[in-house]
């Protein structure tokens, strides 16, 4: 990290809200949807959002999407090594 | 019937040992022959017993089955120097690149191996990670120059297509030279690698060891995969596979008796290159690099990849495409008087096609009345099948003896009769509704018959298209086709929750001929149009009119006949409003009190506008909008209120009323449709030429630099996005005034406004003027030098040396119009082929990305490994088809019922 962002990816309205969940909320989504870690859509550590919120591999990220059919959609990914 | 009695739990492949290949074979072959002189198999030669028996006649040596019943074995040919195997030679490089030459190492430290040991743990089986690891490997071991093991020194290996490997080896004086590695060679190196290293190359070492890429002994396969054929001379052809094989033993003995003579190195290599050529063709005759060997004719021999690759291959071919019985296919064509979900199936196909019924003591009657009919005529049978499952074709000469012995228990296989469920498919099959189920109804003549009304999901018409059909077999395949499959669940498609079946064409003309304001019809034409509609009415309501003591009703009264008694709705239609105020103000009036006196309707009642109060339309004519595909509302309301059942009643009783009306009324176009006044024509004429003007201006402006540039444009596009918005204009005006001239008397104005058939700009373009023609959005320019044609001089910028057209298809196009137009036209074609093509593609690989995934119980859609792929399907859950336009539910419908039904109390 040399020079500090200038711009924040979150700033921009085409990019939806991303959010780390806790270890319970993650325990909680892993037994609502009964799924392993494996089963879960992955997102890249080098995922500009990922670099940005400063999330680990291993980590889920939720993504709060505005849906053309539901309104708000939460979506769910694990953070994976680059 | 048949029960499952075992259960796959899971497949495991891999490479097949040279001691199992040893341990399946039935017998070594040795001697390169099929036959001798009598025709009888040679012992030990490639139709050996023991490899099972294709002749019929004699027994199989092995197990003992004849002919047919011998599934056939394995044998084997023991190779007298080991070849590689084309299909691995790749893998083969890579291997020995990845690991040391003299302790057969993987040229990892042991830190690598245990880091990576352990990212493959974290990647739990994923495939594509696993993949992406090997290869990872792979590029950072194959530079290595020693062993981090042993310390020997590694050579760079090169790799020559298709089987061949050279080492650059460096002697003492520190020459480099290339060193030719033998199968032999390679296999010793392979064999040194310990198991615990495989696994990083991405081997199981259980399953697939890479010195059994190198191969020693060869299976052979069984007689019955590669049968010879007798031609009618009573010569036998064999098979190209057991050509192929013939040639590999015949190289095999050569070699073997060469290495035993103690002949010359160069001797045995040569022989040993041309085994290898002999199993690298048998494996795979399209390697690249490798000629492929050639039957006697010229024609290349069709080899064990050949048999599996490609459309016609084994997979895509045999496995995932079959052919299949109880099917049929013809031509197809239209009959107006059959239901939606009927099809009309040509008598000499029913009596082909047939359907095993269950004897039972409530159909025996009537199943025996059918087995004496025969299956030579019509309703009868072809065949019985006893409890034993033994199956009995019915003749003139057993009939008696099978009817006196039939009994409950055995099955009929009775010809296709009225009322049987079948699958009816158009190809390309590009959505579920190209194939749907239908009723059976058999008819005289050869073709198919289908109701014009599911023309649009099965995309057909009757120039000669032909169509499928399919019997279900089982009770439990009719019951989910009935349940499932049936053309009435899919008047809604799941694209867009809107109706996909619904009135086309005449049947929109009609109902629009049936509803206008005026439209009045006799006593005798009420009767006879409800006769032929199939409406059940036990009493005509009350006349609307009576003039001279004759009664008249009205289309509006007679259409609300088929409408459901307490269906209330409103919208206004595709014809329109022609008095905006009064339609708003009707609508106001609606959604206020929702039930209007008489009299309010007498006042606000607009063609316009639709009003149907309880079962009865009282305002509007019908059109394109209450039962047309896409955008029929009245349609698409009755199906979701009152079920598919009365949606496919209304559409088949509305359709043929529409079809009564106007085949009594009398419709037609004709090129009179297209003719304008003198003083239209004047007007059109001074639109044009004050289009030219306009257009000249504007071309004088940008000549003398007086033309500012858009932004974002150059001078030139701004001239021409300024030209094109002008002639643009023209046309529109001169369609306005055509329509103006052009009333609802005018059969194609009908058909335009209700959309039935074509648009308004037809119309214009057919009495008015074509208008500009234009390739990619741009006026014509493309032809000679700064001009299209030679008419005209260069760089004419004006409106009719650019593709402007101001003639009529009626009044008729000049040569060089003629020519423009044909120059936009060809665009039109080359785009449909196009898009046909790229679209087909797409789809093809959309099916093969999306095949596997499933919505599970918990709403989620998966892949069948159980990854998450959305966490709702659709993100909201909702089944498109189910659905009001893609809205879970249509609130306004829940008030309006709601109070319909307090109101009603």
């Amino acid at each position: 990290m040399a020079a500090k962002r200038k711009f924040n990816i979150f700033d921009h309205e085409l990019v939806p809200e991303h959010r780390i969940l806790s270890d319970e909320e993650k325990a909680e989504l892993l037994k609502k949807y009964n799924i392993k870690l494996s089963q879960l859509p992955q997102i890249k550590a080098s995922d500009p959002a990922v670099e940005e919120l400063g999330a680990k591999p291993g980590d889920i990220i939720e993504i709060k999407r505005k849906s053309p059919t539901a309104g708000i959609y939460y979506y769910y990914r694990i953070v994976v090594e680059d | 019937m048949h029960s499952i009695k075992k259960v796959i739990g899971k497949i495991e492949f891999g490479i097949l040992a040279p001691q199992e290949i040893r341990k399946m074979s039935a017998a070594e072959i040795t001697v390169p022959d099929t036959y001798d002189d009598d025709g009888y198999p040679i012992d030990g030669g490639l139709m050996d017993k023991r490899l099972g028996v294709i002749d019929p006649g004699l027994r199989c040596e092995t197990c003992g089955a004849r002919a047919g019943e011998c599934p056939g074995h394995f044998g084997h040919i023991e190779l007298a120097r080991p070849v590689i195997h084309v299909g691995f030679a790749k893998t083969l490089f890579r291997v020995l690149q990845s690991t040391c030459r003299e302790c057969g190492r993987i040229l990892l430290t042991d830190e690598e191996i245990e880091e990576y040991m352990h990212k493959f743990e974290f990647a739990e089986g994923r495939r594509s990670e696993i993949n992406r690891l090997i290869k990872e490997i792979h590029k950072k071991v194959k530079e290595r120059k020693t062993c981090p093991h042993c310390g020997a020194p590694q050579f760079p290996i090169k790799f020559e297509k298709p089987t061949i490997y050279w080492e650059t080896r460096i002697d003492e004086e520190g020459n480099e030279y290339k060193h030719r590695m033998m199968p032999s060679e390679v296999r010793d190196r392979l064999e040194k690698i310990p198991d615990k290293d495989l696994s990083l190359l991405g081997f199981h070492p259980e399953n697939s060891r890479p010195e059994w890429m190198v191969l020693t002994v060869l299976p052979v396969p069984p007689v019955t995969t590669r049968p010879s054929i007798t031609l009618e001379n009573g010569v036998r052809a064999e098979d190209d596979l057991t050509h192929k094989l013939v040639d590999i033993i015949r190289i095999n003995n050569r070699l073997k008796t060469n290495i035993e003579a103690g002949a010359p190195q160069l001797i045995i290599e040569d022989l040993w290159d041309l085994l290898q050529y002999h199993v690298t063709t048998y494996i795979n005759n399209e390697t690249s690099g490798v000629p492929a060997a050639k039957h006697k004719s010229g024609r290349p021999l069709k080899t064990l990849s050949q048999r599996l690759k490609g459309k016609e291959g084994r997979f895509r071919g045999n496995l995932s495409g079959k052919r299949v019985n109880f099917s049929a296919r013809t031509v197809i064509s239209p009959d107006p008087m059959i239901s939606i979900n009927e099809v009309g199936v040509p008598l000499a196909i029913a009596m082909e096609l047939t359907i095993p019924e269950k004897v039972t003591e409530f159909n025996m009657e009537k199943l025996k009345k059918l087995i004496s009919n025969g299956p030579d005529k019509y309703p009868g049978a072809n065949y019985v099948i006893d409890p034993e499952g033994r199956r009995i074709r019915i003749m003139e000469t057993n009939r008696e003896t099978v009817l006196e012995m039939l009994d409950i228990g055995w099955t009929v296989e009775r010809h296709l009769m009225d009322g049987d469920i079948v699958l009816f498919n158009r190809q390309p099959s590009l959505h579920r509704m190209s194939i749907m189920a239908h009723r059976v109804r058999v008819m005289p003549y050869k073709t198919f018959r289908l109701n014009l009304s599911v023309c649009p999901p099965y995309n057909a018409d009757f120039d000669g298209d032909e169509m499928n059909l399919h019997v279900p077999q089982t009770e439990e395949a009719q019951a989910e086709a009935r349940i499932l499959m049936e053309v009435q669940n899919h008047i809604i498609s799941p694209r867009y929750g809107g109706p996909l079946i619904g009135g086309i064409q005449d049947h929109i003309s009609g109902g629009y001929l049936l509803t206008r304001e005026g439209a009045y019809f006799t006593r005798l034409e009420v009767e006879q149009m409800l006769m032929f509609a199939g409406v059940d009415v036990d009493e005509l309501p009350e006349p609307d009119r009576v003039e001279k003591g004759v009664e008249f009703w009205s289309g509006k009264t007679i259409f609300s006949l088929l409408l459901p008694k307490d269906l209330t709705i409103w919208y206004e239609n595709k014809v329109g409003c022609k008095d905006k105020e009064k339609c708003e103000k009707l609508k106001k009036a609606i959604e206020e009190k929702l039930v209007l006196s008489d009299e309010e309707i007498r006042e606000l009642s607009d063609d316009g506008f639709v009003y149907i109060r309880n079962g009865k339309l009282l305002s509007g004519v019908i059109d394109k909008k209450a039962y047309g595909r896409e955008d029929g509302r009245l349609l698409d309301l009755i199906v979701k209120e009152y079920g598919t059942e009365r949606g496919k009643q209304f559409l088949n009783q509305v359709t043929k009323l529409a079809i009564w009306v106007i085949t009594h009324k009398g419709f037609t176009t004709a090129i009179d449709d297209e003719d304008l006044p003198q003083d239209a024509i004047e007007r059109i004429r001074e639109i044009i030429r004050e289009a030219e003007n306009n257009v000249n201006r504007l071309i004088q402006a940008y000549e003398m630099g007086e033309l500012d540039a858009h932004p974002g444009k150059t001078l030139e596009e701004t001239l021409e996005s300024l030209i094109m918005q002008k002639l643009a204009e023209a046309r529109d005006q001169a369609g306005d005034i055509a329509s103006q001239y052009l009333g609802m008397g005018n059969h194609a104005v009908i058909m335009a406004k209700t959309g039935a058939r074509g648009k308004i700009l037809n119309i214009t373009q057919m009495a008015a003027m074509l208008g500009q023609q234009s390739i990619r959005g741009k006026r014509l320019y493309r032809g000679y030098r700064g001009r299209v044609t030679t008419h005209f001089k260069p760089n004419d910028l004006g409106a009719e040396a650019k593709g402007f057209v101001v003639n009529s298809y009626k009044s008729g196009l000049t040569p060089t119009e003629y020519f423009f137009h044909a120059m936009g036209g060809r665009e039109g074609l080359v785009d449909t082929a196009v898009r046909t093509a790229q679209s087909g593609y797409m789809q093809r690989r959309l099916i093969n990305a999306l095949q596997d995934l499933k919505v599970d119980y918990d709403g989620t859609v998966r892949d069948p490994s159980g990854i998450i792929v959305q966490f709702r399907y659709g993100e909201d859950g909702v089944d498109p088809m189910k659905s009001w336009g893609g809205k879970t539910l249509n609130v306004d419908r829940v008030i309006v019922r709601t109070l319909l039904k307090m109101r009603g109390e």
